[in-house]
């Protein structure tokens, strides 16, 4: 095969590229594709790294705290799936040709970005099972369909991620349970913290259609498979009765259901608040990205130690050689 | 799994049941449906000290490395460190349990660890002081994972079939630990300049709480004779053999540090501390006490 596309000019690249993408068939790391596709895979497949590896911290606050020995189990057991996340997902943005290190200094240096949902601070306990059940459900709302994105290395990784994330939405979902079936203020920290998570997530989602210009060509590449909007409204519809049943209230006064939709209707997000998190002011930007730049900086030497280390033993070798 | 709808898993049966959550995290007791009755002639009340004294190791080791989770210099080092906390989390958690049922108290593993004040928790000093650079942690890790590895590698022939299991299974989680801890040590040692000079220095900063750890008090004579536990003056040997090797390999030199003193010759195993415990204690306990009528 490599023969036949070896002879093709580019706009025959081009047309066998949009046939594969329209049969549904997987783009692999050494197949020829556009310029702007592997830049949109390497931007939102880094930025998806990031974002398991910053949202490590919200949780994080809370392990050395958590107030039962399983559920400081449980969390930790969450808080390393998703270091483990983070290095597939890096590994699959280094199947096109970008470097892991160079990442890691975009994100410091607040050249990439990562989900707005994580600037959020984790306040009481409750946080952690509301993470679990809502920005884990809305995560597997968008990642679950990129188990079909077009791009092979990054539709594997979700796979696996997927499994996992649908793990801990159920455990999270499961501390709520329990705290709800517990004292008064476990209720009202339930509660308290599905207030404040509530609108947060439905971000997560980005912004309205009308102002995601990226949208369109992701879907056209099959890197994205339904809109912002389409999500949002899928997740909205899912939430509602899962909120019944933990007999928590969503705070929207505009949430209601639709028959002739078949849909809730729900009020807008706040999307000035949205900008003003993605421009870097939300309650935490600052502290995660301070976080990670110094556990980068501090590393440095043990990093430095490792590569000379590994030098000195293969000089050695090659002497015994 | 379905690609319809992502809320599925909420509701639907799990057929493996919970154990793939996490190792070890399901609803029941860590012990449950386990036989727990002592062995004949074997004092319970001093049992379950010495099996306070193992949970409080592990789990004061536990919630130190777990400091560094967000903070570790690698991803891979945040994975094995997390790792690492989650294996010795899992030891307190069956030790402590074990600990509850052997009093007759009927106090379960939550009881254990949220519900004492310092002065009753009987951990080594060793594993209290913070972590320090990753050096000192690395450090202080080789030295847990060694003498605790030797210690549990006899604990598996114990007359207590419940501490047998544990420290049997145990034994493969320490000799990993023992190894990554080993492999960066000598990384670091043999490394940078830099590198050499605080691996050099963690080492030396941990080494006066060594002589600590094989100090057998009157609970570990008691239970030495009973069958069921180990003098841990008996793994010194073995402890100081793959310390030489690997202080070796790491082209380092042997610490020549001091013992620290006890008070009155009491040390962490008699509940007499470092300044560093009742600070710990208070982050690990906050939410606990707060709720005391909670479940989680």
């Amino acid at each position: 095969m490599t023969s036949t596309v070896d002879r093709l000019g580019d706009a025959e690249l081009q047309q066998h590229f949009d046939e594969r993408i329209a049969h549904d068939q997987r783009i692999e790391p050494r197949d020829w594709m556009p310029e702007g596709y592997r830049k949109t895979l390497v931007r939102q497949i880094a930025q998806h790294a990031h974002s398991e590896i910053i949202g490590m911290q919200p949780e994080g606050n809370w392990l050395t705290r958590a107030p039962s020995l399983r559920r400081k189990a449980i969390l930790l057991a969450k808080v390393q799936d998703e270091a483990g996340h983070g290095l597939y997902l890096y590994s699959a943005a280094e199947t096109l040709g970008v470097d892991r290190s160079e990442l890691t200094e975009k994100l410091i240096g607040r050249r990439q970005k990562y989900s707005s949902i994580f600037n959020y601070p984790t306040l009481t306990f409750a946080d952690i099972g509301v993470i679990g059940w809502l920005v884990d459900g809305a995560a597997i709302c968008n990642q679950v369909p990129l188990c079909r994105s077009s791009f092979g290395p990054y539709a594997r990784a979700m796979v696996r991620i997927c499994k996992e994330e649908s793990f801990h939405q159920r455990q999270g979902y499961e501390l709520l349970m329990t705290m709800m079936r517990g004292t008064d203020e476990q209720r009202e920290m339930v509660q308290d913290a599905t207030n404040r998570w509530w609108w947060p997530s439905l971000m997560m989602f980005g912004p309205p259609d009308a102002d995601s210009p990226n949208t369109r060509q992701s879907m056209v590449w099959r890197i994205k498979r339904h809109t912002n909007d389409e999500l949002r409204q899928k997740f909205v519809d899912m939430s509602v009765p899962q909120a019944e049943a933990l007999g928590v209230t969503l705070p929207d006064p505009a949430l209601r259901w639709n028959e002739e939709r078949g849909h809730y209707d729900f009020g807008e997000p706040d999307w000035s608040e949205l900008k003003r998190v993605i421009a870097g002011h939300g309650p935490c930007n600052e502290e995660r990205l301070v976080r990670r730049r110094a556990a980068h900086e501090e590393g440095q030497w043990v990093r430095d130690a490792a590569a000379t280390h590994a030098a000195k033993q293969a000089a050695r070798e090659e002497v015994a050689r | 799994m379905s690609f319809d709808n992502a809320y599925e898993a909420l509701t639907a049966a799990e057929p493996e049941g919970e154990s793939r959550w996490a190792f070890g995290t399901g609803f029941d007791d860590p012990l449950s449906g386990v036989d727990t009755t002592l062995p004949e002639g074997v004092d319970g009340a001093a049992f379950a000290r010495y099996c306070l004294m193992l949970g409080d190791d592990a789990l004061i080791a536990s919630q130190r490395l777990t400091e560094w989770v967000t903070r570790a210099p690698e991803l891979e080092d945040e994975l094995a460190l997390a790792n690492i906390a989650l294996d010795l989390l899992g030891q307190a958690r069956l030790l402590l349990s074990r600990a509850g049922q052997a009093d007759g108290s009927g106090r379960d593993e939550d009881e254990l660890a949220y519900f004492r004040d310092e002065r009753e928790f009987r951990n080594v000093r060793l594993v209290e002081p913070p972590n320090g650079d990753f050096a000192q942690t690395i450090a202080r890790l080789l030295v847990f994972a060694t003498w605790r590895l030797a210690l549990f590698a006899r604990l598996a022939e114990s007359r207590d079939p419940v501490l047998a299991a544990i420290a049997a299974k145990g034994v493969k989680e320490l000799a990993y630990h023992r190894e990554y801890a080993a492999q960066w040590a000598i990384r670091l040692g043999d490394g940078t300049e830099v590198s050499h000079a605080r691996m050099q220095q963690g080492l030396d900063a941990v080494w006066p709480l060594v002589d600590e750890l094989f100090a057998p008090n009157a609970t570990d004579r008691e239970m030495v004779a009973a069958g069921v536990g180990t003098d841990p003056a008996q793994v010194r040997a073995e402890f100081d053999d793959v310390l030489d090797q690997v202080i070796t390999a790491a082209t380092l030199r042997h610490p020549d540090a001091s013992a620290l003193a006890g008070v009155a010759g009491r040390t962490g195993r008699d509940g007499v501390h470092t300044e560093h415990l009742g600070f710990l204690l208070a982050e690990l306990q906050s939410l606990a006490r707060a709720h005391p009528e909670a479940t989680w």
